[in-house]
């Protein structure tokens, strides 16, 4: 993935700082529970649902199972249509093909459309080094960039972003990109949207080269589809005289029918809309309409590996529709950034580890950044079961991870007492007679002091249940005639 | 009927009033109640936190401790959820692992007998009125493995609701997990912490002086944080409240005397 987030802190030293910026907080509890409620709304309307989720799970297990079939299908139609098919094996390789692909125009701009691919590849990046100047046209992509930032979400990569601090960035930033903010810019968000069509509309007029992902593409036609609110990507995709799309070979899907589902699904679970308000789709080229060449870049870039497990292959279902994230309790109070990754959230910490590996320190916290609470997988549209998948992923870490290896230790010995209920009642029995000594708060490092510098430790009881049964009841369950059950 | 408490290990050390409270409801709607010796853990400590053949001993261990009865009920809706959703999932592992059907037996032999409390007094009882009292203002937290991996829905709120004396206020943001999470409370204190204020800030809100709960692990953290904030809320475990009567109120068993 992108080199652009090598070198981040591990999830619970990058949540140490976002848990306590009190502005991050406050923003992204405001959108992620506004959002989160309209989601709500906008599923129970839909009596299907539960079949509509099924159905999108479904159709993608079955690409997937085929996907060597549907992938040879898809690059035989897009050659028909006149397109050109590449295949990049890694990220560098996708942003090796597309720089030699503009170099050959001649070109030095190129205007994008929020691709969740090319933030993978770190494209940007690579192009900014090539002597390229990529320009992002989605509104919050553009605030990211123009911050000199990381997106933090999915679907609203500038949601820890403000409108005043937006405000700021236009002012300060856009004239060094092009066309300035206008004078007085104010944070009313009719202004703010103003100013980036204005500086915005100059860009897509001028570029000769336009860079897409994809939501989907269709096997059996070669059409690709983005869905989209702005009409940002629509001017990407049709003015340009060359079309780049670098799309994650997942993303196929076998027949232009099977699209119907998604087009209810991932509006409604991303947006919370009936329907998105642009879907374009662009099958190879059209003579005297559209893009005269189109280059379809197909990234593999750690995905076959991922489709080589049994269990965590599920996260290929992923459309990207962010309602994972909208619901995450953690999400919402470290924010996207402690992610490292540009897939943040729940589907970030079972994607980014199998895409990338587990061998830096923050990809092997990222299953660990999660309390299983289950609101993910409830809301996801393909039904992606994320805690089982987090889980898998915890026994890959804690197997590999020389770190662990104290911890190892002591859930064996857990589990030898545990599997030795007399030595177990032992060390309750002396844990209760000592009860007395035990403090609230203890001095110690490592687990003990992080939950106890906050949080008071539980009094031991005086008489451990299994200790009082042997004694009020024996081995029976009835009681004896002389005891009573304590009160 | 042969019914077997299942008490799990953070109530047999810390709650034990939770397991005497379990037995005394059980008993006074006429079920005959035992507890397996032979029980300790489920193992959802070791399996969460990735140690999945660490496990393993553990689910040997409870199918043995449990053959024989018909229902294994327990006060926990998360160490209800281990066994239904994971043992059938370390037991298939098991055995794409070439180690034999051993341990998916004895995961499915546990599966559909295993009952958290409330579906074993609301689907098998059939009862939501057990004829407690408590006449105190109650806000209720459900805990995310029992809402979410059991499915639990209203069984406890519909128990609560009938019990005399008690008043129920709805708690803002309850089906947001309260920042547990097993080793995640130490593996990430800040977010947990962050997650546990907000929980505890909208259940002092509620005005409520007791925050119910049917599963003490999640209850453990909260009132962790409502202690060290000198806060004036106690948590319960809903078996409490269940069991308390006119006769025999509620007397905590464990308190912080020692403190």
């Amino acid at each position: 993935m992108s080199g652009t987030y090598l070198g981040l802190p591990s999830f619970p030293d990058a949540a140490h700082t976002s848990t306590h910026d009190t502005q991050l907080r406050a923003n992204l509890t405001h959108a992620t529970h506004t959002i989160r409620t309209k989601r709500a709304t906008a599923i129970n309307e839909l009596p299907d649902w539960p079949q509509l989720r099924t159905a999108g799970a479904a159709i993608k297990d079955h690409t997937l199972h085929h996907l060597d079939h549907y992938l040879l299908q898809l690059e035989t139609a897009v050659t028909n249509a006149g397109g050109t098919v590449h295949w990049a094996t890694d990220a560098d390789e996708a942003n090796r093909i597309t720089t030699h692909i503009i170099h050959t125009t001649g070109e030095t701009e190129v205007v994008k459309v929020k691709s969740m691919a090319t933030q993978e590849t770190g494209l940007n990046e690579a192009l900014h080094t090539a002597g390229i100047h990529a320009y992002e046209t989605d509104l919050a992509e553009l605030i990211v960039q123009l911050a000199h930032d990381k997106p933090s979400h999915i679907l609203v990569p500038a949601i820890h972003k403000n409108r005043t601090e937006i405000r700021d960035i236009f002012h300060n930033e856009m004239a060094h990109w092009g066309r300035p903010a206008p004078d007085h810019l104010t944070d009313n968000p009719t202004d703010l949207a103003e100013a980036a069509r204005l500086h915005l509309r100059e860009k897509f007029l001028r570029t000769k080269i336009g860079i897409s992902g994809a939501n989907f593409m269709i096997a059996e036609t070669g059409t690709l589809v983005v869905v989209e609110s702005e009409g940002n990507g629509r001017m990407c995709l049709t003015l340009p005289d060359t079309l780049i799309s670098i799309v994650g070979i997942e993303k196929i899907i076998p027949t232009f029918q099977d699209l119907e589902v998604f087009l209810q699904t991932l509006p409604r679970s991303s947006t919370a809309e009936r329907m998105n308000p642009y879907t374009t789709m662009w099958t190879g080229t059209t003579t005297h309409d559209g893009p005269k060449n189109f280059h379809l870049i197909l990234l593999d870039n750690g995905r076959t590996d991922t489709l080589a497990d049994t269990t965590g292959r599920q996260a290929l279902r992923c459309i990207r529709c962010s309602a994972c994230l909208n619901v995450c309790p953690v999400y919402e109070r470290a924010g996207g950034h402690a992610y490292g990754s540009p897939y943040p959230g729940p589907i970030g910490a079972i994607l980014t580890p199998q895409l990338r590996g587990t061998t830096t320190p923050l990809d092997a916290s990222l299953p660990y950044a999660s309390t299983l609470c289950g609101a993910c997988y409830d809301v996801c549209p393909v039904a992606i079961n994320i805690p089982e998948i987090l889980v898998h992923l915890r026994e890959r870490v804690a197997e590999q991870g020389e770190g662990h290896r104290a911890e190892r230790a002591a859930m064996r010995a857990a589990t030898w007492l545990l599997d030795h209920p007399a030595a177990l009642s032992a060390v309750e029995r002396a844990a209760s007679a000592t009860r007395g000594l035990h403090p609230a708060r203890l001095p110690l490092p490592g687990p003990a002091k992080a939950w106890s510098d906050a949080r008071d430790l539980p009094d031991v009881a005086a008489e451990p249940f299994r200790a009082g049964w042997k004694k009020a009841r024996g081995a029976g369950g009835a009681p004896r005639k002389d005891k009573d059950t304590p009160r | 009927m042969r019914v077997a408490l299942f008490l799990t290990c953070v109530n047999d050390a810390l709650y034990p009033g939770t397991g005497w409270a379990t037995v005394r409801l059980l008993e006074r709607l006429g079920v005959e109640v035992d507890f397996p010796a032979a029980q300790t853990c489920c193992g959802q400590p070791q399996f969460n936190t990735g140690y999945r053949h660490e496990t393993e001993p553990l689910v040997r261990r409870m199918a043995r401790a449990f053959d024989g009865y018909d229902y294994v009920v327990t006060p926990s809706g998360s160490c209800a959820a281990m066994v239904r959703d994971n043992y059938p999932r370390i037991g298939a592992k098991a055995l794409a692992e070439g180690r034999g059907p051993e341990l998916a037996d004895a995961a499915a032999s546990l599966q559909n007998r295993t009952l958290e409390l409330t579906e074993f007094l609301v689907d098998v009882l059939e009862v939501t009125d057990v004829g407690a009292y408590f006449p105190h203002t109650v806000t209720y937290h459900p805990s995310c493995h029992g809402l979410r991996m059991l499915g639990l829905g209203e069984r406890p709120r519909k128990l609560l609701q009938a019990v005399k004396g008690l008043e129920l206020r709805e708690l803002d943001g309850a089906e947001e997990c309260c920042g547990f999470g097993g080793t995640f409370a130490v593996k990430n204190p800040d977010v947990s912490l962050a997650m546990g204020h907000d929980k505890v800030r909208h259940a002092l809100d509620t005005g409520a002086t007791i925050l119910c709960g049917a599963d003490n692990s999640c209850l453990v953290h909260l009132d962790g944080i409502l202690r060290r904030n000198h806060a004036p809320l106690h948590t319960l475990h809903l078996a409490e409240i269940l069991a308390s009567t006119e006769q025999h109120p509620y007397q905590p068993t464990t308190t912080g005397a020692t403190r």
